[in-house]
């Protein structure tokens, strides 16, 4: 039992709490600086350049959207070809259809819709996925002022409060806050 | 930082000097508020029009399209004119969020949450024309690619009717999810400020747990861009293959390869006219001059005169071309168009699309909201013609003279029209009570470079913030969340021994009796906790009512006496919480 219970045992965090972003960008250099892992930055509107600052990768989402429109471009000639040329070739106003390259240009305007249809809702459906948002999901964000005017930089503490404390004590931070935080 | 400079020479963007938490409360406002008496006016009359509207819907399907004016010559007209209408309408809406966003246009901000929000609502009266034409709208699915019951018999992928469906429901998904991904922030800023239990749920569940990583954020502002720059192409296609319902045909009047580009000018023409129309409104309503501006008024407008004038080009290319086409059907076209029976309408188009906003060249009228909303309201008015001359005169004088016919509309095609105005407003309305109206955290970006505060601390050279040498108030606690305010509160809150404070507090909010009044739970109040209330308590305060008369005054005693945050119950509006509490 008592194994079990330390297992779980949440890790500590030390949680700085800033009113602006410029001050906040200040903090996070200099915490980087320092060769600290920031855990988390939650905020209330994009800050730009946080995200390298603070080393994270860039986000992959927008080739994920391109390849998401080969498919919707493929899924649409795939599906005319079947319908228009395959299954029931017509002869509408006196143009047969016999190829689909030779037909092509009235198949334009679909190819052109399910190629965004594709490449916008399942771009979409990604971010959701991968940034856990979705109906009936619990906010995570430590404090209710961090959609409002404030920024938590959250980082971890490896039994190095003190030092982490001295680090922030003039960054302009105007709280911090260390508590235990389940991570699980 | 070097991101937030702006060239002095712009006009601030947000004007009254906000921080971070103004912005906050002044869109927040609204929404907590209670809806006034012109609400409840304007939206009976809006709920009566869509009543109305249902009403002839009804009629029209239980009874068949005979109810319409509609006849063997002119087989279209208000129908397809309305759903012309309101597609157009809605473009404005992506072009203000998606070719604004691509363009960095920062004043496209504070209107593009309810631009948008205009293309949905609009986007939706439009698809209901094509749906109840059908006269069997239960069998609305047709339309689809299906294998069905007669055989292997397709839709027809080469009529641009059908190309139609596809490109307006893809218009109508992507700019949906497009502006629910931007709400996604807004609403998580309501639910976190949301008192009661009921409104929190709600929040909650449509803002489906932003929590506002910064990955979250680098990843939206991924999703956004990429998002207009899909929705910006698709936006020109939507209104390009309604053109094409026309332009394809083979009626003089209709067959022509300018309708594409001219179609499309007309509709960001027509929309942003509606935009202007809504926002002229909201704002007042809503008290949100600060943020929708006299300078965002005058470059909408601005946007107005341009593509008006594309559109006056169009007529006259139209009218050259049918000159010089020297085909005598298409000349005939024209020539009865702007002189035959329905003279007054072409004039009417030509008037109010035209003339009217050649006024916007003056920097004076241009900067007037009366004139702006007068014109805005013109300009309405002269789309819808535009789209009944295209169509009506295009039909009414077929090439066999036997049949030539003038349509007027029954009560029925009226009341469908004015149903739909009516539907539209009512979506718009419960929209502007319900749902964050401004892009708040997008106008928090920018409120370093473009608001009027920083602007002026720039301008006088001053630093746009300070890096406090204060140390942090330090805190530790078990959970990260409320008890870890609650632990200081603890700590530092003495005993009610200060009695001369506590009794001049009670004096001024009015005393408790347990045997006449019942406590209220002051935990609903935010900011208040298990162990604020008990202090609260061990002073005297016990209901929403004594919270509620709390001032200035009261806040810095009760400061005092607790001694824990000082400043918090102003900043929360404890008073302001206690008092809608109280109501409920």
């Amino acid at each position: 039992m008592l194994e079990l219970e330390l297992e779980n045992m949440a890790s500590k965090v030390l949680q700085a709490f800033y009113n602006d972003d410029d001050v906040l960008m200040h903090a996070v250099k200099k915490v980087k600086a320092a060769k600290h892992h920031i855990e988390e930055v939650y905020c209330p509107f994009p800050v730009h350049g946080l995200d390298k600052a603070m080393g994270l990768e860039p986000t992959r989402i927008a080739i994920t959207s391109f390849m998401y429109g080969l498919v919707g471009l493929t899924v649409a000639i795939v599906m005319m070809n079947f319908i228009m040329i395959k299954d029931w070739p017509q002869d509408i106003g006196g143009k047969p259809s016999f190829s689909y390259i030779q037909n092509m240009p009235a198949f334009v305007p679909i190819m052109f819709e399910l190629t965004v249809f594709f490449a916008a809702h399942l771009m979409v459906i990604t971010f959701y996925l991968r940034s856990r948002l979705w109906p009936f999901k619990k906010a995570e964000n430590p404090d209710v002022r961090t959609t409002d005017d404030h920024f938590v930089m959250e980082i971890e503490v490896h039994d190095n409060e003190k030092e982490l404390r001295n680090l922030l004590s003039d960054t302009g931070a105007v709280e911090i806050n260390i508590s235990e935080k389940d991570l699980h | 930082m070097a991101s937030h400079y702006e060239a002095p020479i712009r006009k601030p963007l947000v004007t009254g000097d906000k921080g971070y938490h103004d912005v906050t409360v002044d869109i927040a406002a609204p929404i907590e508020g209670r809806a006034n008496k012109h609400w409840w006016i304007v939206f009976s009359i809006a709920l009566a029009a869509f009543l109305w509207g249902v009403g002839c819907i009804i009629y029209t399907i239980s009874t068949g399209i005979g109810t319409w004016g509609l006849n063997k010559t002119v087989n279209w007209a208000w129908d397809i004119t309305n759903f012309v209408w309101w597609v157009g309408i809605g473009h404005a809406g992506t072009l203000i969020s998606a070719v604004l966003l691509l363009f960095r246009q920062k004043w496209r901000m504070a209107i593009n949450r309810s631009a948008e929000a205009m293309t949905i609502f609009s986007v939706i009266q439009a698809g209901l024309f094509p749906i109840i034409h059908m006269g069997r709208p239960w069998l609305a699915y047709w339309v689809l690619p299906i294998p069905n019951q007669f055989g292997s018999l397709w839709v027809n992928f080469n009529s641009p009717l059908l190309w139609d469906v596809f490109a307006i429901s893809t218009y109508l998904s992507v700019s949906l999810v497009f502006w629910w991904t931007g709400l996604l922030p807004d609403f998580a800023m309501l639910r976190d400020r949301a008192i009661l239990p009921f409104q929190k749920k709600i929040y909650s569940l449509l803002s489906f747990g932003w929590s506002g990583r910064a990955k979250d954020w680098q990843r939206f502002e991924e999703v956004s861009l990429v998002l207009a720059g899909l929705a910006t192409p698709l936006v020109l296609s939507v209104h390009t293959i309604v053109s094409f319902d026309f332009a394809t045909s083979v009626i003089p009047g209709w067959h022509t390869t300018i309708f594409p580009p001219y179609f499309v000018a007309g509709a960001i023409f027509s929309g942003f006219a509606m935009v202007n129309t809504l926002l002229i409104i909201m704002r007042k309503v809503c008290h949100l001059e600060d943020y929708i501006t006299v300078q965002h008024i005058e470059l909408m407008n601005i946007v107005i005169m341009i593509t008006g004038s594309i559109v006056g080009c169009a007529y006259i290319t139209e009218l050259f071309m049918a000159w010089y086409s020297g085909v005598e059907y298409e000349q005939y076209a024209f020539l009865n168009r702007a002189t035959g029976p329905y003279w007054w309408a072409y004039w009417a188009m030509m008037t109010c699309n035209v003339f009217s906003p050649q006024f916007m060249w003056s920097k004076k009228l241009r900067t007037s909201i009366m004139f702006s909303f007068f014109i805005s309201i013109v300009v309405n008015i002269g789309m819808w013609f535009e789209r009944f001359v295209i169509i009506v005169t295009s039909l009414h004088r077929d090439y066999l003279p036997s049949s030539w016919t003038m349509f007027s509309p029954t009560f029925v095609d009226i009341g469908i029209f004015i149903g739909t105005i009516g539907f539209f407003f009512v979506l718009f309305l419960l929209y502007a009570r319900t749902f964050p109206v401004i892009a708040q955290a997008e106008v928090k970006s920018i409120l370093k470079s473009s608001g009027s505060k920083y602007k002026k601390l720039r301008d006088a050279g001053k630093p746009l913030y300070a890096v406090s040498a204060a140390a942090p108030k330090v805190k530790k606690a078990t959970n990260t969340k409320a008890a870890a305010v609650e632990e200081i509160v603890k700590e530092k809150a003495p005993k009610p021994k200060q009695n001369k404070k506590a009794s001049s507090l009670l004096s001024a909010i009015g005393t408790f009796d347990p045997k006449t009044q019942k406590a209220d739970d002051l935990k609903k109040v935010k900011g208040i906790g298990p162990k604020m209330e008990q202090t609260l308590n061990d002073i005297g305060i016990y209901t929403f009512a004594q919270v509620g008369k709390m001032k200035k005054k009261e806040y810095d005693l009760l400061d005092s006496l607790t001694q824990a945050f000082p400043g918090r119950a102003q900043r929360d509006d404890w008073a302001g919480q206690a008092k809608k509490l109280n109501k409920n």
